[in-house]
């Protein structure tokens, strides 16, 4: 504050008139707007897919209401707030992952709860979404972009270690999506295509090693199953058989709302959490599934707007590595339903119910409009 | 701002910029590829996964169609449908499956063997979801109960189910037969389709014969049904045809009284209505209760019934084949005269034995000091045995065959009684091809009074006794009357087959009625006590059947043995005379002699017959409909 308050005490300059009390309570309106329009049709949705529950309903509301309200703390936070803070929130992070490890509950063979005396449950990795890409943008952007190799190699290492832990949980989709976070920064950053091109060699050779010494079971089995449902049509291919019926047969403008058969006569398996995406394609066919994509791709163009006028690299990575998080959000939990990813529990981004995703997410979009709304204007 | 290096904030702006722009086509990229997969699957692909969907929640139930009724010729029902409730677990549904069994257990009487067999079928593959049967037939306590406190039992359900119910018992078991729980071999004999629903089938009786008359066509629903089963809404139904209601030409009156006649004994009788071939009563006594077959008996009580020495699952009046013995001496009679071995006037010496040639064997005469002369009128009334030891040598073994025949012997002349057996009418070839042995001038003498081979059961002694009283006109024997709704039975009933029997003089019929009715008016006939008193006339004729030995399995035991080596009583009849309207056989086991024992049951159904049933209000009949109508 103490920046900006020096900025507006500054002659002959004054804050422009033109902004509104949405600018002074540094929200971004059409972000804000596009959000509000994504959670509004994400409940009509849910209000099908979770059997016209009130139950359910009512939780989405108080959990959106909370989302919301945390993304309008985050975006009051001036960028320079994160970038002091994030080695302090990683090594809390990295703690609480560690301490899941050993002492954390959960259920069906994971542990991915923290349940500490005189705290909320919470899931540590959920905190990384947004504590892996705050950490490797703090330390990026210490030193001049693009990044020389031994910086890449710490920053890699920085997104690694969490990703590992979150691995060993097991939580396949969440460090997926740590991982990816972490590494849209390195990407941003600068790091050299060599670099890339090697990266993805490394993954062509390691992917056999995976599999045979990393992965589990059970994730073995989901990707077995992506590629011939029909092998296991009642046991492990029956959610992607039930959910590629549902979304085939909504055709081009669907059955009509909460008259999907697949979902509600219990086909469709998690019908409001993961495979949501499924009801509203049963529902609301392709056009629905169609206006879905294009608000989400619109929230994404908003935010890399954001990303590109941030005012500090810092801030660019972090918004940047962010929005793609978003997008890899969407893209593999839509992938998954519809079959061409293999299964990993990633939900639809502030659609599907429950979670601590919506507000991991919500902080997020918060963090963008900070970046966003605390620009200095002295070179605009 | 502790910046160690040196940093190019314009450059690293369009560094940023760069990579963006790659992140923008490779998001752009990945959304086709998102929006190409959708395509391919909502609308290149739609109409599969319309038709996948439609298969997954559309399911097409069988509506099993409700069973005809049966009833006697005066409208008693005799088979009904009764709901039957039963106790069904659905395991998955079940939170904790010993504390509902035992909580189960403190409202309903259910026994180790139900127990035992639960959690066989318990640990059997099987559907998931799929309910298990604990408990049948509950009574109304237990359903009121189940009723009360089924909120506390989840995944506990009561089902009710049509199930067949003889409000008759043990009275029309053998007559009706009964239904039971389809069996793995009638499963590849019936209909998989018209089935569908069906659970019970017609095992014996009328309830097989016209099984498919009484079963009717199944009906069809498309439901639709949730991942678990579960029927949700009826979306269109095509109802099943239900099984015709049929009715006999049994009457459930001269039913009781066979059996009150035969009460304490065993034995059957056999009433047919010569005109109709109408059968008015089968019994066979001792009988069982067929309701304990139809849900299915349990193993004890089988075996008691299985077991025991009076036989009460086997059917006397048709699989019963005992030697005819003199019953047969009226048909022989009217064949000797027919094909001349004998005339009406002809005389025979009787000493008291007969002899084929002069030094022979010695076949004895029932009465050891022989009847003296003796014709034709004479020899029936009396029931001589040399006359027709005489007239079966005339005759010989191939015409006494073909007469024989004729009246239905060595055959099933039945239209539509199910598991009726031929007896045996011996003949040349049988003897060669059985035996091994040519016929003996001696065989034909045992035949020509129903002894040596020759085996028929009580209903072919009753079918001969009815086309006898017909003169020669076959009714064949049948229990179907009518079936409701229906106003004839062509294509129903089975078409007669039996040509009328011809004489080559037709008085001849007349001239052997006038010999049965010697047998029970005449001042020597065998019958004459049971005769006395009538106010109609009534033509009949005694028999007594050796029993020749024990069989291997019984036990000597003094006792029984004196009871069970008895002659079987027999007695075939028919009255009135001149229209007849009744004809009856009767045989009592081990009764003794056929004119004491067999006569005068024959004559009690004729009197409840053609003078009326005495306190016909007060019956058993009266009381089981009544009973029944309450249980409706």
């Amino acid at each position: 504050m103490a920046r900006r308050d020096f900025v507006h005490r500054m002659p002959g300059h004054s804050l422009p008139e033109r902004r509104s009390w949405l600018a002074a309570l540094h929200i971004d309106w059409p972000l804000l707007v596009l959000l509000l329009l994504l959670a509004a049709g994400g409940m009509v949705v849910l209000y099908s897919g979770g059997d016209a529950r009130r139950e359910i309903i009512e939780a989405q509301l108080m959990r959106f209401g909370l989302a919301f309200g945390v993304m309008f703390v985050f975006a009051q936070l001036d960028p320079s707030v994160y970038r002091r803070w994030a080695p302090w929130l990683y090594v809390v992070g990295l703690a609480g992952l560690v301490a899941v490890l050993l002492i954390g509950v959960g259920a069906k063979g994971a542990q991915r709860w923290l349940a500490l005396p005189g705290l909320p449950r919470f899931q540590p990795s959920e905190f990384m979404k947004i504590g892996v890409p705050l950490a490797a943008a703090w330390y990026l952007s210490r030193y001049y972009l693009p990044p020389k190799f031994s910086r890449v190699a710490v920053a890699l290492a920085l997104v690694l270690l969490p990703m590992m832990l979150i691995m060993r949980q097991p939580d396949l989709g969440t460090a997926l999506l740590v991982g990816s976070a972490g590494l849209f920064v390195v990407f941003f950053a600068g790091i050299s295509w060599r670099l890339i091109g090697g990266f993805f060699a490394l993954v062509a050779t390691a992917a056999p090693l995976m599999w045979f010494f990393v992965l589990r079971e059970y994730q073995k089995q989901r990707i077995l199953t992506l590629l011939d449902p029909g092998s296991d049509p009642l046991g492990a291919g029956w959610n992607i058989i039930q959910s590629k019926t549902a979304i085939g047969s909504g055709g081009m403008s669907g059955k009509g709302w909460l008259q999907g058969t697949q979902s509600h006569l219990d086909f469709l398996p998690e019908s409001h959490t993961d495979f949501i995406v499924a009801v509203l394609a049963e529902e609301f066919g392709f056009i629905g599934v169609l206006a879905l994509l294009a608000v989400y791709l619109l929230i994404i163009l908003r935010c890399l707007y954001i990303a590109v006028n941030a005012q500090d690299s810092f801030s660019r990575l972090l918004a940047g590595a962010l929005t793609m998080t978003f997008f890899i959000y969407v893209f593999v939990n839509i992938g998954m339903v519809s079959g061409i990813l293999p299964i990993v529990g990633v939900p639809l981004p502030l659609v599907s119910y429950g979670g601590t995703s919506i507000v991991t997410l919500m902080a997020a979009f918060g963090i963008l409009m900070s970046v966003h709304t605390h620009r200095r204007m002295i070179d605009a | 701002m502790s910046w160690d290096e040196f940093k190019d904030t314009a450059a690293e702006r369009r560094l940023f910029q760069r990579r963006l722009l790659v992140m923008l086509f490779l998001l752009i990229a990945l959304t086709c590829l998102l929006v190409a997969r959708l395509y391919y699957l909502q609308i290149v692909q739609h109409e599969t996964f319309s038709t996948l969907s439609d298969r997954n929640r559309v399911q097409v139930q069988p509506v099993p169609p409700t069973r005809g009724l049966i009833y006697d010729r005066n409208d008693h029902l005799l088979a009904e449908n009764r709901p039957v409730f039963s106790v069904t677990l659905i395991p998955e549904r079940v939170p904790n499956m010993e504390d509902t069994l035992h909580a189960l257990q403190q409202i309903l009487a259910v026994t180790d063997e139900d127990l035992e067999r639960f959690r066989r079928r318990l640990r059997e593959a099987r559907r998931p979801h799929s309910p298990i049967p604990l408990r049948y037939d509950l009574n109304e306590h237990e359903i009121a109960a189940m009723a009360v406190h089924r909120h506390q039992f989840p995944g506990v359900e009561v089902d009710a189910e049509l199930v067949r119910h003889y409000p008759f018992g043990e009275l029309t078991a053998h007559a009706l037969g009964y239904v039971g729980r389809i069996n793995r071999e009638e499963l590849r004999r019936i209909d998989p389709v018209n089935y569908a629903g069906t659970n019970y089938i017609g095992k014996s009786g009328v309830e097989r014969f016209y099984e498919e008359l009484l079963h009717g066509r199944v009906g069809y629903q498309h439901v639709e049904t949730n991942a678990r089963g579960r029927v949700l809404r009826v979306l269109d139904r095509v109802n099943p045809r239900p099984g015709e209601d049929i009715k006999l030409h049994l009457d459930i009156r001269l039913q009781e009284l066979a059996f009150k006649l035969l009460e304490g004994r065993r034995g059957a009788i056999v009433a047919i209505e010569p005109e109709t071939g109408g059968i008015l009563a089968l019994a066979s006594v001792p009988s069982f209760d067929a309701n304990q077959f139809v849900t299915g008996i349990s193993v004890a009580d089988y075996r008691e019934l299985n077991e025991s020495r009076d036989k009460p699952l086997f059917n006397r009046a048709l699989r019963g084949q005992y030697p005819p013995g003199s019953t047969i001496k009226p048909m022989l009679g009217i064949a000797g005269l027919d094909s001349g071995a004998t005339t009406r006037d002809r005389m025979v010496w009787d000493p008291g034995y007969f002899q084929i040639t002069p030094t022979g064997r010695r076949y004895r005469d029932w009465l050891r000091t022989g009847h003296g002369w003796v014709d034709l009128k004479r020899s029936v009334a009396v029931s001589c045995d040399v006359y027709f030891y005489d007239l079966g040598m005339r005759m010989g073994v191939d015409a006494m065959h073909e007469y024989l025949s004729l009246f239905g012997f060595g055959r099933d002349v039945s239209l539509d009684v199910r598991g009726a057996l031929p007896g045996l009418l011996p003949s040349r070839d049988w003897k060669r091809g059985a035996r091994n042995e040519p016929w003996y001038p001696g065989d034909s003498v045992n035949m020509s009074i129903g002894q040596g081979y020759m085996l028929a059961t009580p209903f072919q002694l009753a079918a001969a006794t009815a086309v006898t009283a017909n003169r020669g006109v076959w009714a064949q024997p049948r229990m179907l009357r009518d079936v409701v709704g229906h106003e004839t039975l062509d294509g129903i009933l089975a078409e007669e087959t039996l040509p009328p029997i011809n004489l080559k003089n037709p008085d001849d019929w007349d001239f052997g009625i006038r010999t049965m009715v010697e047998v029970m008016h005449g001042r020597e006939g065998t019958a004459r006590a049971s005769g006395r008193g009538a106010t109609y006339q009534m033509a009949g004729k005694t028999g007594t059947a050796q029993v020749f030995s024990l069989a291997e399995d019984q036990e000597y035991n003094e006792d029984e043995i004196h009871e069970r080596l008895r002659d079987h009583a027999l007695f075939l009849g028919f009255a009135p005379v001149d229209k007849p309207k009744i004809a009856v056989a009767v045989i009592v086991e081990n009764g003794g002699g056929g004119s004491s024992t067999a006569a005068p049951v024959a004559r009690a159904m004729f009197d409840a017959w053609l003078l009326g049933f005495e306190d016909d209000k007060a019956g058993v009949v009266a009381q089981r409909s009544a009973g029944g109508r309450d249980d409706g």
